[in-house]
């Protein structure tokens, strides 16, 4: 008998944590947060956000889905940025101890630096750049930056590991650096490469909610930020949920990719 | 002029403050189409001295002269089969053997290129394996991916670092046979270090122990003057084997002895333990001495090796 419910374990007891967390949220709503709207309002206030997830009523009165399209759409060209600049800089640091000499300092202080710092500084930057969409622009900006130094720092670390003797058999081997870069020292370094990208990706799509939200560009983040200057907060509760679940997707996601790649 | 000479080569580690010396005054002397085995300890500076001969490390004094040319940097004319086997693990069976064959042959067609590439697969009897992974082989069979890999160049020399060393005692014999057999197949000249005096008996020419480190250094050659191919069977019995195994081991533990020498150093201890009862019983087997305490002994006599 109690072998049979250890058999729904793993369905009932998250089901379980969910249900205490809606009876905190519903007992605070109606105590000493009175402000927050109670599970019941909330979800009658977001229903036409969930149940019609791709509509559009205006540019910050979307779906739900759409809004995180929005979302992913961004974060996707900022992350993009970041690969491309970030992985060719940790082959640098990794395989230069002056290149690592001259820029380590640098990168240590501007890694801590939040997304909060970084957006203003983007608007000032390309502020004079003609035809631009400068919010865009500067959000990018932010989220390259800031998901960037994981790549950086884990491919460093990936190209100093490479095996001696790896390395040894290109020589004997006399493969050209081009190949020895292609053949031998990128194949070596992937799996750290890609702990590096799952990681960058994680902080992309935190810093694309704060992005969203100094800018007032559509997406879940610039969602919230406008219901909660509008004081509707029925539909911050939604946003949060739909951000922890695409974020959660996106690791599961990556590390899905990244043990593929750990095998070889 | 001999095909690959040493020439009073040392060679060490780290800076001053932390220094090794591995090897000192090596002299070596292999002619083309002669298998010479080197025999030393483990530790000994047996990788280090094929490393300079493959071209991989500069030796710090000393020449390396190479079918004509002053120490001349790693290539694929000196085949060396790693220790360790360093196979790429993300490339097949086919793809590391292809990686060679492509980079050391490229004027061939493809079609060409794949054939050569099948054939050394098929010499070490890997064609059944040839897509797997070297993470899904057996030790045995990932040394012979390596070996089939330097094969595959075609190498003037062979140079194989303790090859068999990490194997059970019945592939080692199997890969005995094999590297035989395709080195009088194709006359390939072999430098073979191992720690194993039998095996460099069983294959090479000739035998040259390396003592002890730090500043190992060769030993006389010692010829073997048995027919190849050779039989480890009846091998063992003969007693030729028996004489050069003899010299082999000899040199290696003389070697070792003069290394050794005695340390003496008083010692200072506080008179608190009891009597030592191993010596208490001498006396019940008439030595007649008095029990004595630890704290009684007052130096201690120790063999280092320096
Ligand atoms: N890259 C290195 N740096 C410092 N010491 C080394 C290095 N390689 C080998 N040694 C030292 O040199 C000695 C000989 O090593 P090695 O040539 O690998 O011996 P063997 O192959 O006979 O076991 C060892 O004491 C080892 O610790
Ligand atoms: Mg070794």
């Amino acid at each position: 008998m109690k072998n049979q419910w250890h058999r729904f374990d793993f369905i009932l007891l998250p089901v379980l944590g969910g249900i205490f967390i809606l009876l905190l949220w519903h007992i605070s709503s109606h105590t000493w947060s009175g402000d927050l709207p109670d599970p019941a309002k909330t979800w009658h206030e977001s229903k036409p956000y969930v149940l019609d997830p791709w509509g559009k009523r205006g540019e910050l009165d979307q779906g739900i889905l759409r809004f995180t399209l929005l979302s992913l759409g961004l974060v996707a060209k900022g992350y993009a940025i970041a690969l491309i600049l970030g992985t060719p800089i940790g082959f640098c640091l990794g395989l230069s101890p002056t290149f690592t000499k001259i820029f380590d300092p640098i990168i240590q202080i501007l890694r801590p630096v939040s997304p909060l710092a970084w957006l203003p500084l983007g608007m000032v930057l390309f502020a004079k750049i003609k035809g631009i969409n400068i919010t865009e622009i500067a959000a990018l900006f932010t989220i390259a930056l800031c998901s960037m130094w994981p790549t950086v720092l884990n491919t460093a670390v990936g190209v100093r590991a490479i095996p001696t003797d790896y390395l040894n058999v290109a020589r004997v081997l006399k493969l050209s650096r081009w190949k020895t870069l292609t053949r031998v020292m990128i194949p070596a370094t992937l799996p750290y490469m890609f702990t590096g990208f799952r990681l960058s990706l994680g902080i992309a799509w935190l810093v694309i909610v704060a992005a969203e939200m100094l800018t007032g560009r559509p997406g879940v983040g610039g969602f919230l930020w406008q219901q909660y200057n509008a004081l509707v907060y029925e539909q911050i509760i939604l946003c949060i949920l739909t951000i922890g679940g695409t974020g959660f997707i996106l690791d599961r996601l990556m590390s899905v990719i990244e043990r593929r790649f750990k095998t070889a | 002029m001999a095909f690959l000479q040493l020439q009073g080569v040392s060679m060490g580690y780290g800076p001053a403050s932390r220094r090794t010396e591995v090897l000192a005054d090596i002299d070596l002397e292999i002619e083309e189409g002669e298998f010479v085995a080197i025999v030393g300890y483990s530790g000994s500076g047996k990788t280090t001295l094929m490393s300079i001969l493959a071209g991989l490390l500069r030796p710090e004094s000393g020449k390396v002269l190479f079918d004509g040319q002053d120490t001349p940097g790693p290539g694929p004319d000196r085949g060396l089969v790693f220790q360790n086997y360093s196979l790429l693990p993300w490339l097949t069976v086919y793809e590391n053997v292809a990686l060679a064959v492509d980079q050391v042959f490229p004027k061939l067609s493809d079609a060409e290129r794949r054939q050569h590439t099948d054939r050394f697969v098929a010499m070490v009897n890997l064609t059944p394996a040839r897509d797997k992974r070297p993470h899904e082989l057996s030790g045995g069979m990932r040394q012979r991916v390596s070996v089939a890999r330097t094969l595959s160049m075609q190498p003037k020399v062979l140079l194989l670092d303790e090859p068999l060393g990490a194997l059970d005692a019945l592939t080692r014999a199997t890969l005995q046979d094999e590297i035989s057999r395709i080195r009088l197949a194709e006359k390939q000249t072999v430098v073979l270090i191992t720690n194993d005096p039998d095996e460099a008996i069983l294959l090479a020419d000739r035998v040259i122990p390396l003592t002890a480190g730090p500043r190992a250094t060769l030993g006389p050659s010692i010829p073997v003057i048995l027919p190849q191919p050779r039989d480890r069977r009846t091998l063992h019995q003969s007693y030729d084997f028996k004489q050069i195994r003899q010299e082999v081991i000899g040199y290696l533990l003389k070697a070792t002895s003069r290394h050794r020498t005695t340390l003496s150093r008083s010692l200072v201890l506080p008179d608190v333990e009891p009597e030592d009862i191993t010596h208490h019983s001498q006396r019940f087997f008439g030595s007649g001495r008095r029990a004595r305490r630890p704290s009684e002994l007052k130096t201690e006599t120790v063999e280092v090796e320096l």
